[in-house]
């Protein structure tokens, strides 16, 4: 009797912990919690500002329910016009330089020199957001939608080139060895053993950046770079809740627009 | 008698599948070609062409850059860590129930809660961050709960989306195995749903975190607390020295917050 009590298993289970090591976890759990709370400590509010600025809050969310998209149409039109031209102009001529540097920069292609400085490209294009770099360019290129298309090109050479070459590395080897096999030279084997497994996917890739740089438009007019975020800003400056209301059901509505048929024609392409 | 011919040359397309592609690269030629005259209308030629004196004149001002003023961004460094984290942590709150409210097999109901979680999904995800801080520091006031609440406004949207995925793709065979022991609808919750999804929720969160340490970094031109609003003090008063130390400031900070969330991600996943 006493032989088979002695082999007690467990009656409850319980389920393995976060980190084995508990001291490690207890660590992580205090200096998680002191960090909160220091830094909750840290942020200053000022109640009665937060108080007297709820009522703006009650403006804005009426300002939502009832949009007023008639009394400044003629600048919202105008700054949906700059935000859409420059969207579309920037993705082409991003997409247009981001190929040969998205093609320099994936190994499998690339001789390592040329590798080096394609990525350093994309390194810099990405480092910095995109309302920093239109800083700069309003500065260089003067108030207007010329500094947001470069800002927006600019941005998306980094994006597209990263995940381009990302493409290429990952391609079916074995096509590119077969072309190869027939004797082709570089440009025939970019041409005929790459080009048709990423185009795909560049497409893609290209009306998703289409979609992204709608929204970075309506963002960079806050610094002067044009578009319909120079409408927002100035609608918000003037207090103008209901027309500020307005361009921002606009905006998700052009944006929700972009997604489904960016959605639709990448379906049709595959 | 073998009078089958082959082409000596292989094409990839027919030569109207050719004609078409050129009709639509045409198009599309002609297309950028208007929206660059559209958007151009304006342009100050002169001013362009004036750009890369500007850029070097900039470019000279910004040496050498400023270093004692770094002690000075010490405490707005802290504000934009603090706007990241905490907005995070605020949009986990609200993005939680979000997403199984959106996912369906999760969701109460698939016609009235479904659309509403997905509205928000999709209003939040739309709107920049700091479109939101501009509404919000119009509301409750310039400062470091602005740029909180903007960053977790923007990132509800995001990591909704991502996990509502995730849910909607957990395996129903450990679901049901559960529920076979007797469960209940929390314990099912408990021991078969959350275990599968809270692998993707912690990456979904570094990842988040990153980005949100990027863009508060510049929420600050708004009026919402951090590195920007020196930013903007420095670049009102042209002082471009400043203006390069804050730019190594964001760049550093910007990459230690990628290494870190890109170990933290190795090490979960």
């Amino acid at each position: 009797m006493s032989a088979s009590a002695a082999t007690s298993y467990p009656r409850t289970w319980t389920r393995p912990p976060f980190v084995k090591r508990a001291w490690l976890r207890w660590a992580l759990y205090l200096g998680a919690l002191v960090y909160l709370i220091v830094s909750v400590g840290s942020v200053e509010v000022n109640w009665v500002r937060v108080w007297e600025g709820l009522d703006r809050g009650v403006r804005f969310v009426q300002g939502f329910l009832v949009p007023d998209f008639t009394s400044r149409w003629e600048d919202i039109l105008i700054g949906m016009e700059e935000s859409l031209t420059m969207t579309v102009a920037s993705t082409v001529v991003g997409v247009l330089i981001s190929v040969p540097i998205g093609i320099g920069a994936a190994r499998n292609i690339a001789p390592l020199p040329i590798y080096a400085i394609c990525r350093a490209i994309i390194a810099l294009s990405r480092s910095f957001q995109e309302i920093i770099v239109a800083i700069l360019f309003v500065a260089m290129f003067g108030f207007g939608p010329l500094a947001g298309f470069m800002t927006l090109s600019f941005a998306t050479i980094g994006f597209l080139a990263k995940l381009l070459a990302e493409d290429i590395e990952d391609i079916d080897e074995s096509q590119a060895e077969a072309v190869r096999a027939t004797g082709a030279g570089w440009w025939q084997i970019v041409n005929y053993a790459i080009q048709p497994q990423v185009m795909p996917r560049l497409i893609g890739l290209s009306l998703y950046r289409l979609d992204i740089n709608f929204r970075e438009s309506a963002v960079i007019g806050i610094v002067g770079a044009g578009g319909i975020g120079a409408t927002l800003n100035t609608a918000m400056d003037r207090y103008e809740y209901d027309s500020a209301a307005a361009i921002l059901i606009l905006i998700i509505l052009i944006v929700m627009a972009a997604e489904y048929s960016s959605g639709y024609v990448r379906k049709w392409l595959q | 008698m073998s009078d089958t011919q082959f082409d000596k040359s292989w094409q990839k397309r027919t030569t109207k599948q050719e004609l078409l592609l050129w009709l639509g690269w045409l198009a599309l030629v002609a297309f950028f070609v208007f929206c660059w005259e559209v958007m151009n209308k304006n342009t100050i030629w002169a001013f362009v062409s004036d750009a890369p004196r500007q850029a070097m004149d900039i470019g000279s001002r910004m040496v050498p850059p400023r270093w004692d003023y770094l002690p000075s961004l010490m405490e707005p460094l802290w504000d934009t860590i603090a706007i990241a984290t905490l907005g995070t942590l605020m949009a986990l709150f609200m993005a939680v129930p979000v997403a199984f409210m959106a996912a369906r097999n999760t969701t109460p109901s698939t016609r009235f809660v479904r659309p509403v979680a997905l509205l928000i999904i999709v209003s939040s995800r739309s709107i920049n961050s700091l479109i939101w801080a501009l509404l919000l520091v119009a509301i409750i006031g310039p400062g470091v709960m602005a740029g909180i609440v903007a960053i977790a406004f923007r990132s509800i949207g995001f990591v909704a989306k991502l996990l509502y995925e995730a849910i909607e793709e957990i395996d129903a065979v450990q679901v049901e195995a559960v529920s076979a022991t007797g469960a209940s609808k929390a314990q099912i919750m408990d021991y078969a749903v959350v275990p599968q999804i809270l692998p993707a929720f912690a990456g979904i969160t570094v990842f988040r975190w990153d980005i949100n340490i990027r863009e508060s970094t510049v929420l600050g031109l708004v009026g919402a607390g951090g590195l920007g609003l020196r930013l903007q003090e420095s670049l009102n008063v042209l002082a471009w020295p400043q203006v390069t130390v804050i730019f190594i400031l964001i760049l550093i900070t910007v990459l230690v917050s990628e290494w870190v969330s890109a170990k933290v991600r190795h090490a979960i996943i």
